[in-house]
């Protein structure tokens, strides 16, 4: 199920690409098998994130394929890894859709790569499920007819935390935040601190950091934070730099000066076992937590996560999910195009049609997809805590914060948006449930 | 100047104290490259990777020593046998099979050779211990912290990055210098450095002595590799990193100068963590401004000799 | 020479063949094409005995030319040659300075100064995206607006022109006395000034046209790619660039661009089938050229075809 790349078969796919690719209007010809592009990380630090996503995409397909596939044809995943870079994956995202004729494009983790990827999209019209990025920017900045974001976005992941925070701690002071210096940690930055601008106004922020991608040290900010002394310490780092991160900071006891927001812990808390110190606020950019309380078919969830463990030895973390949800959008997505074209093969137009406005399932609940693109997904944040039946932390207090309340209106640019908020948002917190 | 001092002052001592660990693995890195350089005249760019393959090798054998049991302290062992063994196995491979063919050669081709040599020892690192982050950081951790008092509040610093590695680093400048000045080996390293052809002429046999300067000079790297690894998870990469930094040490000290080498990783540690504190977006910048700067006014580097042109 | 310019008319057939047989393949031989003027460059430091190791840097300046002032002016034949008028500028400023070194010093002090563009380029975030790079507007050529398909066409045989252009030009040059005074900074540099030749003014001339070409090359890769970021301007970059010109062979021309296709393609393939092991495997083949056909492609081409230098 990985991709290759001989001479003979680039000869045949001469041939082929000019048969699948383009796909226009008219009689679309049903192909022997649907192809499906997939860029994640697969090495580099990121790979924490790439492999397990990886390794559920082809779980889910054997799955899929062993059922009679997508509209009665099996499906063939292409990796790409997002790790040499943004121009090697653009040329990449070309040679897959020109010449290997690949009918769906699923991208990527980060939002650096998704921003380049969108406007291929554009370009190429060709359907691109943004399955795990999470800048805002990119429903915000243009209208991308071809691509569809199937879970949540920063807004919301950025969001909730801040609520639980302020339900929880709600007299902080002081702040200093340390994220990636990339898009999605200037992105999120910018999000929270124009959301705590105008929900507590006040709050001093005693240093902005944004070490490089990849560092592989933090120790001089770690000194840096525990000389400040902020009441509270943000940080969307994810994979390998926050295991460092965490590593180094619980080392040096700063977990017992500040309280830390991460929002994007979910999933390292595997790889930190006992580091994580118990009552910081955790997010996992949606509602994938392993010991959800009220899951919709929670028949469903226990067998996704066992069917992953027993296959992988370890519990599957949100980029996992977040493949489950673009693979289940995939089959919900062709199911509808299919159905409307009265049971003939969608071309790309088509196919992006029957995206717009879908609704499908989820391991834990459903997502639809707005008008713009955007999908709409629940936040779960809660406290770090340790029980009996997990190696690692998980969640306790937890609070799910619908979509709606907590995502940016179709049309509004987010940090418009929230700065429109008012602490009244306050009073709409759920209860803990 | 008083004032800003007055108040920043205490946060300057800090930023001192972080520059420290961070120069001691500068300099463990550039030393040896330096070396390298001063014996042979090849600029090794593979010299990152070695550093890298050290620390995976010390982060392994470390995950064994635990994983048999052993106490804590065979970890420290196990970062210096990892040296040893990555040190004595690569660095007579790489030097007999491959720098000797090329030794004649023109500079270009030979840093090309080490160029090439990177990239394939970049990718042996995936294949070897795969692209999920290793970390084994018991050696560190095992030390834990001191507090370090800091006007009215104290700050945690952990015993390894504040004494071990800075410690480690001082031991193996003055233990290289005095090796280099007072034992028959070290001095006719520095003979050969100066100039091969009438070290030669003396009798000493330069060939082994390149022999055992690169291979010393490869332990270095990887005992370097091998100090950092309980601070931090190893990934593919950390190799290219730290070899673009070693580059500017080395230029900036002055090729072949080893007390060179320790002021300048002093300085760039500092600079870099003062950066950290004061203007944190030109963090990574600080290191190649040093380099321009030193080299606009002395272009041998600080230390350096000018050579006398052949006419 | 004559041979060498009929091998060159022929390479450019067979690109042309195969950009008409294989549509991706125009993509991945315009980025080929570009990078190999960026190794003209490169070449004419080689003559000279020097290796810069921050070339990249003009690339980079190109680059970014185009993404800062393509939503300003799109026009796309105006954007090459600015681009490469402000890497000849940054060329002259930094080639004043850096031409009094020679050796490990000139290597070394272009790597510092393209890693300093580098990490300016990475941290100012605000102005350049940082990492994630700046994605290049649409362009026009000569006004008009093209559909995707033509402007690929178009990309491939402007840079397919300005490749025949430069390389004719850069051929020219070494055969001329200046270019043989480039030659002569290798061998013997105080002879040269015996002779009244200034060997430092013989090597800004060679550093200034190869920042130009390093800069018209980058804005192709822009405007190819249309999506610029930091990592053009890395050292890795300016390392690949001296790859490809042992690769190819630093004894004429032509090398650059057999060596930039020869690169490219085998980066492209080795990527696609062997994910993990492409950098061995391009680290290897450098190996092997270097310890068996030091005079690169070219050199096995031109001794196989008797070919006269």
């Amino acid at each position: 199920m990985t991709q290759e790349l001989s001479r003979r078969a680039l000869m045949g796919a001469t041939a082929g690409s000019l048969l699948l690719a383009g796909g226009n209007a008219g009689a679309q010809q049903k192909p022997s098998e649907l192809r499906v592009g997939i860029t994640t990380f697969l090495s580099g630090p990121a790979s924490v994130f790439g492999v397990p996503s990886k390794q559920m995409a082809e779980l889910l397909f054997e799955q899929v394929n062993a059922q009679g596939g997508i509209g009665g044809i099996p499906v063939k995943p292409y990796f790409v890894d997002e790790a040499p870079g943004t121009e090697h994956l653009v040329g990449e995202y070309r040679r897959l859709v020109q010449n290997e004729g690949v009918h769906v494009m699923f991208a990527s983790i980060s939002s650096g790569s998704c921003l380049a990827c969108t406007p291929l999209s554009d370009e190429m019209r060709k359907t691109t499920l943004l399955w795990d990025c999470g800048t805002q920017r990119i429903f915000e900045e243009g209208k991308h007819p071809f691509a569809f974001r199937t879970q949540g976005f920063g807004t919301p992941e950025v969001l909730a935390p801040l609520l639980y925070l302020l339900k929880h701690k709600p007299d902080f002071k002081s702040i200093a935040v340390i994220n990636q210096d990339y898009a999605w940690g200037r992105d999120s930055w910018e999000l929270w601190k124009t959301a705590m601008d105008v929900l507590k106004p006040g709050v001093r922020v005693v240093a902005e950091m944004f070490p490089r991608l990849g560092a592989t040290d933090y120790s001089t900010e770690v000194t840096r934070l525990l000389a400040s002394r902020p009441d509270v310490i943000l940080t969307t780092s994810w994979g390998g730099d926050l295991v460092t991160l965490v590593r180094q900071a619980a080392e040096r006891r700063l977990f017992e000066r500040s309280t830390f927001v991460m929002p994007v812990a979910e999933a390292s808390l595997q790889l930190l076992g006992k580091v994580v110190p118990a009552g910081h606020v955790i997010g996992a950019r949606g509602d994938h937590w392993n010991n959800h309380p009220k899951p919709k078919d929670p028949a469903k969830l226990a067998k996704f996560v066992d069917g992953y463990r027993a296959k992988y030895n370890e519990y599957p973390i949100y980029p996992c999910h977040h493949m489950a949800q673009a693979i289940s959008a995939l089959q919900a997505g062709y199911a509808k195009a299919i159905a409307a074209k009265g049971g003939g093969w969608p071309n790309d137009q088509e196919l992006a049609n029957a995206f717009r406005g879908l609704t499908f399932d989820t391991p834990t609940s459903t997502i639809t997809l707005r008008e713009d693109g955007q999908g709409l997904e629940d936040q779960i944040v809660g406290l770090s805590s340790f029980n009996d039946k997990f190696p690692f932390a998980v969640p306790k207090d937890m609070i799910m914060f619908p979509a709606a309340m907590v995502s940016t209106p179709v049309g509004m640019k987010s940090v418009d948006w929230l700065k429109t908020l008012t602490p009244a948002i306050l009073a709409q917190t759920p209860a803990p449930i | 100047m008083a004032g800003w001092l007055q108040d920043n002052g205490l946060l300057l001592g800090l930023a001192v104290l972080d520059g420290l660990a961070y120069a001691a693995l500068v300099f463990m890195v550039a030393v040896g490259l330096n070396l390298v350089f001063g014996v042979l005249r090849i600029v090794n760019v593979a010299h990152g990777s070695l550093f890298a393959i050290g620390a995976y090798t010390a982060a392994s054998l470390g995950l064994f020593f635990a994983s048999q049991g052993l106490p804590p302290l065979a970890g420290y062992f196990a970062l210096v046998l990892a040296a040893a063994l990555v040190g004595a196995l690569l660095g007579p491979l790489i030097e007999r099979f491959l720098l000797r063919r090329i030794y004649g050669h023109e500079e270009v081709l030979q840093l090309l050779v080490t160029f090439a040599l990177f990239m394939i020892l970049e990718d042996v690192q995936k294949l070897v211990w795969g692209v999920q982050p290793v970390s084994q950081d018991l050696p560190m951790t095992y030390l834990g912290t001191i507090d370090v008092p800091f006007g009215d509040d104290e700050i945690p610093f952990t015993k390894y990055q504040l004494f071990v590695l800075p410690g480690i680093a001082v031991a193996t400048l003055v233990g290289l210098a005095l090796f280099l000045r007072r034992t028959l080996a070290g001095r006719m390293i520095v003979a050969v450095t100066a100039d091969k052809e009438a070290a030669t002429a003396m009798g000493i046999d330069a060939t082994r002595i390149m022999l055992l300067t690169f291979t010393a000079g490869a332990a270095l790297a990887a005992l370097g590799g091998a100090l950092a690894s309980p601070t931090t998870s190893l990934v593919p990469g950390v190799g290219a990193q730290t070899i673009v930094l070693s580059f500017a040490v080395v230029a900036t000290a002055g090729l072949g100068q080893i007390e060179g080498a320790a002021l300048t990783s002093l300085m760039m540690g500092l600079g870099r963590s003062v950066a950290v504190y004061f203007a944190p977006e030109f963090e990574v910048v600080v290191p190649y401004l040093i380099m321009v700067a030193v080299l606009l006014v002395r272009p041998q580097g600080l230390f350096g000799v000018l050579e006398t042109r052949r006419v | 020479m004559i041979a060498e310019g009929l091998i060159a008319l022929l390479g450019a057939g067979v690109l042309l063949v195969a950009a008409l047989a294989i549509p991706w393949l125009k993509f991945v031989l315009t980025i080929a094409l570009a990078k190999g003027i960026a190794v003209l460059g490169i070449l004419l430091l080689l003559r000279a005995g020097q290796v810069s190791f921050g070339h990249a840097m003009f690339l980079a300046t190109g680059a970014y030319t185009v993404a800062f002032l393509a939503p300003a002016m799109p026009e796309a034949l105006l954007l090459i040659p600015l681009g490469g008028l402000f890497a000849g500028l940054l060329g002259l400023l930094v080639g004043l300075f850096v031409v009094r070194y020679r050796d490990i010093f000139f290597g070394m002090l272009n790597l510092a100064i393209s890693m300093v563009l580098y990490s300016l380029l990475e941290k100012l975030y605000h102005l350049t995206k940082g990492t994630d790079g700046i994605r290049v507007a649409r362009a026009t050529f000569a006004g008009f607006d093209l559909p995707r398909e033509t402007q690929e066409w178009l990309m491939f045989a402007i840079a397919l022109g300005l490749a025949a252009l430069f390389g004719t030009l850069v051929a020219a040059y070494l055969r001329s006395p200046m270019g043989r005074a480039l030659a002569g900074i290798k061998t013997r540099e105080t002879r040269l000034e015996f002779l009244g030749v200034s060997a430092r003014r013989v090597l800004l001339f060679a550093y200034v046209a190869s920042a130009v070409m390093g800069g018209i090359a980058g804005t192709l890769v822009a405007l190819t790619t249309r999506h610029v970021t930091p990592l053009l301007g890395y050292w890795t970059s300016s390392g690949e660039l001296v790859f490809i010109a042992i690769l190819g062979g630093a004894g004429s021309a032509v090398g650059a661009f057999l060596g930039a296709v020869a690169f490219e393609l085998v980066r492209v393939y080795a990527a696609a089938s062997v994910a993990d092991a492409w950098q061995m495997i391009l680290g290897g083949v450098l190996l092997l050229v270097i310890l068996f056909a030091p005079g690169g492609l070219w050199g096995i081409l031109a001794g196989r075809l008797k070919v006269r230098a």
